[in-house]
C-alpha cells in the first residue's frame, strides 16, 4: 500500500516535470508559495483541474476567459457561475467548510472586505513578476492591504452615459450630441420627457439597488472634483454641494411628468437596464458590458458618451470583477499560471478586445480596437478618468438592500432632502466599522 | 416463611431492571437525535453569540457579551421587532376567523365537501418558498395579471409595483400567507370540531339552544385546547415569518418590511456578514418565543391536565 502510493507520488512528480519542460525548478511548488523564494512569472502548467467561481453578470466574459485558456493550457480550469445575491453566503459557506475553489472572482467593490478577512492568498512576489504599471489599477488597489497585493483585475465593467438617438431627434436635439454636464443632461432628458409620449421617459434611476445608484451616480461626483469616499474608505462624502447639485437634477426630473421612467423609484435593480433597451428612455448612465450587445440588436440608434460632472469633465466606475487565488488553495502555481496567461496582451486582446469587452491592459485599451465600434473607444478612454472606490464595508454602507445610501437617494430624489446630511453621517459611521 | 418473599423481591427487582433497560432502549434512540438536531444546534449558537465569529474570517475566539450590545445597539432592531408584530398580529386576527369558519362549514358531511376541503388544502402542499415565488409572479407588474385588474379598478397605477409601497408590500404578504395557511389550519380546527361529541350538541338541543348559543357555549368552549394550538402555531409561525419576505420583498421597499428573522439572515449574510451578531440575535428571539408561548398557555388555560 505504502510503497504503492509513494511510487504513483514519484510517478506523478516526474510527469508533472516533463510537463512543464524543465522550467520549474524541482521543488516542492507549496513550498516554494509560502516563502515566495521560489516565484515562477508563468506559474505551472501541468494539466491540473482548477477550481473557479464568478458571478452570473459576468458569466459571458468569464466563458470566454475560460474557454480560452482551456484550448491552450494542460490545465483546465472548471468554472462556476454564481447567482449574484448568493456570491457572499457561499463564499462564507465554503470558508467555514474549507472547500474554497481555486480560483474566486469577486465584485471588486467586495475585494477589500475580503481580503481583510483573509479569503485571498497574498501574491505580491507573483504580482510583482508582471508589467504591473500596463494594467487596470483599481482592481490591484482593491486587493491591497498593508502594501501587500491579493488580487489582479478579471473583468472590467464600466459605466458610460447612453442616450436614444431617435428620441432625441424626435425632441430636436441634436442626435449625435449627449451631455455634456449635469445640466445638459437635465436639459436633454426633460426635452425628451416634454415629448409625452406614451411609456417614454427622460431618464431612468434604479432607486433600490444601491450598487446601481453608485455605478450611475459616483461618476458625477468624481467628474465634479468630490471623493464621495474619503479617509482611505472610512468616510462618506455624498452630501456635498456637486452631490446635492445631481440629486436636484434628479429631483426635478422626479418632479415633471416621464421625467423618470416608470418604476424607478421602486427599481431594486433586477429589470433596470430594461427600459432603455427596450427604446422608452431618452439619456441614463448605462454598463458599457450591457451596451455593447445592444448596438446590433435594437431598433433605435445608440449614443455614447463618458458620465459628465457638474461643470463637465467626464469619469466612469470601474466596476466588474477582480481575480484572486484562495486562501485554501493547494494549486496555487497552476492557479497563478491561469491569471498570469490571462494578463498577457495576447489574452486580453483575443478574450476581451475582440470581442468589444473591456480590457485590463492599457496597451491593449490603445491599440486593441483597431477594428472596433467607434463607441468602444469612447468608453473605453474614459478609463483613464476612472475609478474604483476602495471601502472594507463598501457593501454595507452603499450595496445593501436598504442600505443608508439607497435611503439617502430616496430622501434626495423623491423626498424633501432633508436627511441627506444626517444619512450622510450615518453612512461614515458605517464605513468606520 | 421469608424465603419465598426474598424470591418474590428478587424477581420482582430483575424484572424491573430489564423493563428499565428495555425502557432506555426504546427512549435512546429519540434522545440521540434530539441531543444531535436539537440540542448541539442551540449549544453551538450559543457559543457563537458570545464569539467574534464572521462569515469570512470564521471563528476568532469569545467576546462576551459584544455581540448582543452591538445587536441592542442597532436602530433596525426595534423597527424589525415593530413590524414583526404587526405582521403577527394582522395575519393571526385574519387568519384564525377564516380556519374556524372554513372548518365549520366543510365539517358536515355534505354532498361537494370533499371537493371544498380539497380545494381549501391544495395550496398547503405548496412549499412557502414556491407559494411566494408563484405570487411575486401574480404581483408583477409586467408579467401579472393582479396589477391590470387594479389598475382596471382604479385602485393603482399600471406601471408601479404593488410591492412598491411599504403598505402594498405587508397587504400582499398577508394575501399570500392567509391563501397559503387557511386550510392548514382548517384542516386542524376540523379535527378539533370532530373530536367534540355529538351527544353534548343533542343535549343543547333538548335544552331548546339556538345555534348561536350552542356555538359560543358549547363548540367554543370544547374547542379551547384546538384554538390554544392553533394560535400558538400561528404566532409563533409569524413572528418567524422569513421565506415570504426574502423572496416577496427583501425586506424592501427601504427596510418596511424587515422581520426580525429576516434582520438575522442580513446580519449573518448580507449587511454585517458577522455570524457572532447574527447568533445573537437568535438567542434573543428564542428566549422571547419561550417567554410568549409560555404566556400564551397560560392565558388559554391548557394544561398538562387538559392534555391528558
Amino acid at each position: 500500500m505504502k510503497t504503492r502510493s509513494i511510487l504513483a507520488a514519484a510517478a506523478a512528480l516526474s510527469l508533472a516535470l516533463t510537463a512543464c519542460g524543465g522550467e520549474t525548478p524541482a521543488e516542492d511548488p507549496t513550498e516554494g508559495a509560502t516563502n515566495g523564494a521560489e516565484v515562477s512569472p508563468e506559474g505551472i502548467d501541468d494539466g491540473t483541474e482548477l477550481t473557479m467561481w464568478t458571478r452570473a453578470p459576468l458569466e459571458r466574459q468569464a466563458k470566454n476567459a475560460v474557454e480560452a485558456y482551456n484550448a491552450t493550457h494542460e490545465n483546465q480550469v472548471i468554472l462556476e457561475i454564481l447567482p449574484n445575491d448568493d456570491v457572499e453566503g457561499k463564499v462564507g459557506g465554503a470558508i467555514q467548510t474549507d472547500t474554497l475553489p481555486d480560483i474566486l472572482a469577486g465584485d471588486v467593490v467586495r475585494i477589500p472586505y475580503w481580503v481583510e478577512q483573509g479569503v485571498f492568498t497574498d501574491i505580491t512576489d507573483h504580482i510583482s513578476t508582471l508589467d504591473v504599471d500596463n494594467l487596470q489599477q483599481g482592481h490591484i488597489d482593491a486587493g491591497t492591504i498593508d502594501g501587500r497585493m491579493h488580487t489582479l483585475p478579471f473583468v472590467t465593467d464600466i459605466s458610460v452615459m447612453v442616450w436614444n438617438k431617435d428620441l432625441y431627434e424626435e425632441a430636436g436635439l441634436d442626435p449625435e450630441q449627449g451631455p455634456t454636464t449635469v445640466g445638459e443632461f437635465l436639459e436633454q432628458a426633460k426635452a425628451v420627457a416634454d415629448l409625452g409620449k406614451d411609456g417614454v421617459a427622460g431618464s431612468y434611476l434604479a432607486g433600490q439597488s444601491g450598487g446601481a445608484l453608485v455605478f450611475t451616480l459616483f461618476p458625477m461626483m468624481w467628474a465634479s472634483g468630490e471623493e464621495p469616499l474619503g479617509a482611505g474608505g472610512t468616510e462618506a462624502n455624498v452630501a456635498s454641494e456637486n452631490a446635492k447639485a445631481i440629486y436636484a437634477a434628479y429631483n426635478e426630473l422626479a418632479n415633471t411628468s416621464n421625467g423618470l421612467g416608470a418604476g424607478s423609484k421602486e427599481e431594486t435593480g433586477a429589470t433596470w437596464t430594461a427600459p432603455f433597451q427596450e427604446g422608452n428612455i431618452g439619456v441614463m448612465q448605462y454598463p458599457y458590458t450591457a451596451v455593447t450587445g445592444l448596438f446590433d440588436t435594437v431598433d433605435f440608434e445608440i449614443g455614447v458618451a463618458g458620465i459628465p460632472g457638474v461643470d463637465g469633465n467626464q469619469s466612469t466606475f470601474l466596476g466588474g470583477d477582480a481575480l484572486g487565488i484562495s486562501r485554501s488553495s493547494e494549486n496555487v502555481e497552476q492557479a497563478w499560471n491561469f491569471m498570469s496567461w490571462l494578463m498577457s496582451d495576447e489574452a486580453q486582446q483575443t478574450v476581451f478586445a475582440d470581442n468589444d469587452d473591456t480590457a485590463s491592459s492599457l496597451s491593449v485599451l490603445e491599440n486593441g480596437y483597431a477594428d472596433a465600434d467607434e463607441r468602444t473607444l469612447i468608453a473605453n478612454a474614459t478609463i483613464k478618468d476612472g475609478r474604483t472606490p476602495v471601502a472594507i464595508y463598501f457593501n454595507e454602507a452603499f450595496n445593501a438592500a436598504g442600505s443608508n445610501w439607497q435611503l439617502l437617494i430616496q430622501d434626495a430624489v423623491w423626498g424633501d432632502g432633508s436627511q441627506v446630511d444626517t444619512l450622510n453621517e450615518e453612512i461614515s459611521a458605517t464605513l468606520g466599522g | 416463611m421469608t424465603a419465598p418473599s426474598i424470591i418474590a423481591g428478587r424477581t420482582r427487582s430483575a424484572h424491573m431492571r430489564r423493563e428499565a433497560a428495555t425502557g432506555w432502549a426504546f427512549a435512546t434512540p429519540v434522545t440521540v437525535v434530539l441531543a444531535l438536531l436539537f440540542f448541539a444546534p442551540i449549544v453551538l449558537v450559543v457559543i457563537m453569540s458570545g464569539s467574534k465569529w464572521t462569515l469570512l474570517g470564521g471563528n476568532q475566539g469569545l467576546n462576551g457579551v459584544d455581540n448582543f450590545s452591538k445587536v441592542l445597539a442597532d436602530p433596525m432592531l426595534l423597527d424589525s421587532v415593530w413590524f414583526t408584530l404587526k405582521y403577527t398580529l394582522l395575519t393571526t386576527v385574519i387568519l384564525m376567523p377564516i380556519a374556524l369558519g372554513l372548518a365549520l362549514l366543510v365539517q358536515e358531511a355534505r354532498r361537494w365537501n370533499n371537493i371544498l376541503r380539497t380545494a381549501i388544502l391544495v395550496p398547503s402542499a405548496l412549499g412557502i418558498a414556491s407559494a411566494s415565488v408563484l405570487f411575486y409572479a401574480l404581483y408583477s407588474p409586467q408579467v401579472g395579471p393582479i396589477n391590470k385588474v387594479l389598475a382596471d379598478l382604479g385602485l393603482m397605477d399600471q406601471d408601479s409595483s404593488l410591492l412598491g409601497t411599504p403598505n402594498g408590500a405587508l397587504w400582499a404578504t398577508v394575501f399570500l400567507v392567509v391563501w397559503r395557511f387557511a386550510g392548514f389550519y382548517m384542516l386542524l380546527t376540523m379535527v378539533g370540531l370532530q373530536g367534540i361529541p355529538q351527544d353534548v350538541y343533542e343535549a343543547a338541543r333538548i335544552d331548546g339552544a339556538s345555534r348561536w348559543r350552542t356555538f359560543t357555549q358549547v363548540t367554543l368552549p370544547l374547542l379551547k385546547p384546538t384554538i390554544a394550538m392553533t394560535m400558538i402555531m400561528s404566532i409563533t409561525g409569524s413572528l418567524l415569518a422569513f421565506d415570504q419576505f426574502y423572496v416577496l420583498t427583501k425586506g424592501g421597499p427601504n427596510n418596511s418590511t424587515m422581520t426580525v428573522v429576516l434582520l438575522i439572515y442580513r446580519y449573518a449574510f448580507e449587511t454585517k456578514r458577522d455570524l457572532g451578531m447574527a447568533a445573537a440575535l437568535s438567542v434573543l428571539v428564542l428566549l422571547a418565543l419561550v417567554v410568549i408561548n409560555a404566556i400564551q398557555l397560560k392565558a388559554m388555560g391548557v394544561s398538562d391536565k387538559e392534555d391528558k
